[in-house]
């Protein structure tokens, strides 16, 4: 939410949102050095809480060097190094978003970095497929990843931006798998609910974006408008907007709502 | 739902969108210069709106993908453009 105004906070309080979970992500320009992550880092676990407590939200947050900024090597080690420090922060669920954004070598040494550092402090993972044309290949190359490092719980994995071409191999490892619903890319509403009616509503959870994009907060008491007019009970909506994101964040006794 | 139930509450909406897409590629027969492989790329999409079974999104999907399996050496740059570009496997 560092992206977004006030007003998207009243809105989602309005709405029903009871929680925020806010990954470290691109700024939309890269940053300069770690310190400028540190200062990040903070804003994350520090002021960005207060600033939701205002409005009667929870507000929980992922760290790591995001995708879009690990083509370089020697700062994505820099800030790796930096992020213990933050793990004990009282609203810090675990490590993310990280992942691949063009599949380059690079990118996934920094990942592999990324998945060593969740093993070893007991962290969940908050996973971002790439986008587009790369997204097939890189959650191809993520879930390779995952799987051979035999300390991940699958089951305390979310791999996130899931579409109808990726879902089923992710749903397959026994992570968990979540839909971004955005008005143009990732996943429209009707999309998600078809894709809860194909594949299952378990394990997939589905997230507004809220970013310094086009993307919309609220995306998903929308979808779950949508849901009721083809025929979802309330009870199986609630199950999969609210149970299923309760289920996966509840394994971090951090998570209380 | 029964078919004439999702019609009901998409025929609209897919109408418009398929006359957006129509018009999207008068309005590109009528531009200048040669498409790159984005068009190309939609065009072979288009292919899989014809297939009769329910995996039409899915094989878009898989269409626009690069299908290759190897991380390559260095990024071309950020982002993404939606479709993938053949030369540069």
């Amino acid at each position: 939410m560092v992206s977004r105004t006030t007003d998207d906070y009243t809105a989602m309080a309005l709405s029903g949102c009871a929680a925020v979970c806010e990954p470290a992500f691109w700024a939309g320009f890269d940053r300069s050095s770690a310190q400028g992550f540190y200062d990040y880092f903070c804003q994350l676990t520090d002021y960005e809480p207060k600033r939701a407590a205002k409005f009667g939200l929870p507000h929980y947050s992922w760290l790591c060097i995001n995708p879009k900024e690990s083509e370089d090597s020697e700062l994505a080690r820099e800030v790796i190094d930096i992020i213990p420090e933050f793990l004990d922060r009282p609203n810090v669920l675990g490590i993310g978003e990280i992942g691949l954004n063009k599949n380059t070598r690079t990118e996934l040494k920094v990942l592999e970095w990324h998945v060593d550092l969740a093993a070893r402090h007991d962290q969940m993972i908050l996973v971002h497929t790439p986008h587009l044309e790369d997204k097939l290949k890189g959650t191809r190359l993520i879930l390779d990843v995952l799987k051979s490092d035999r300390r991940i719980d699958p089951a305390r994995v979310i791999i996130d931006h899931v579409e109808e071409h990726t879902v089923k191999m992710v749903l397959n490892t026994g992570m968990w798998a979540g839909m971004t619903l955005y008005p143009e890319s990732k996943c429209t509403s009707s999309r998600a609910i078809d894709i809860l009616e194909n594949y299952g509503a378990e394990q997939i959870w589905m997230n507004s974006a809220c970013d310094w994009g086009i993307s919309v907060p609220l995306a998903v008491p929308r979808t779950a408008l949508e849901m009721r007019k083809r025929g979802w009970s309330q009870e199986r909506i609630e199950a999969v907007t609210f149970g299923n994101p309760m289920r996966f964040m509840s394994q971090n006794p951090r998570f209380k709502v | 739902m029964t078919r004439n139930e999702l019609l009901d509450l998409y025929f609209m909406d897919a109408r418009a969108k398929l006359i957006d897409i129509a018009a999207f590629l008068d309005r590109l027969d009528r531009g200048t210069g040669e498409a790159d492989f984005r068009l190309a790329a939609f065009l072979r999409a288009m292919n899989e709106l014809s297939c009769n079974e329910p995996q039409r999104a899915r094989n878009v999907l898989l269409s626009l993908s690069d299908p290759t399996e190897e991380p390559i050496a260095k990024a071309p740059g950020k982002g993404a453009v939606g479709a993938w570009a053949v030369v540069n496997s």
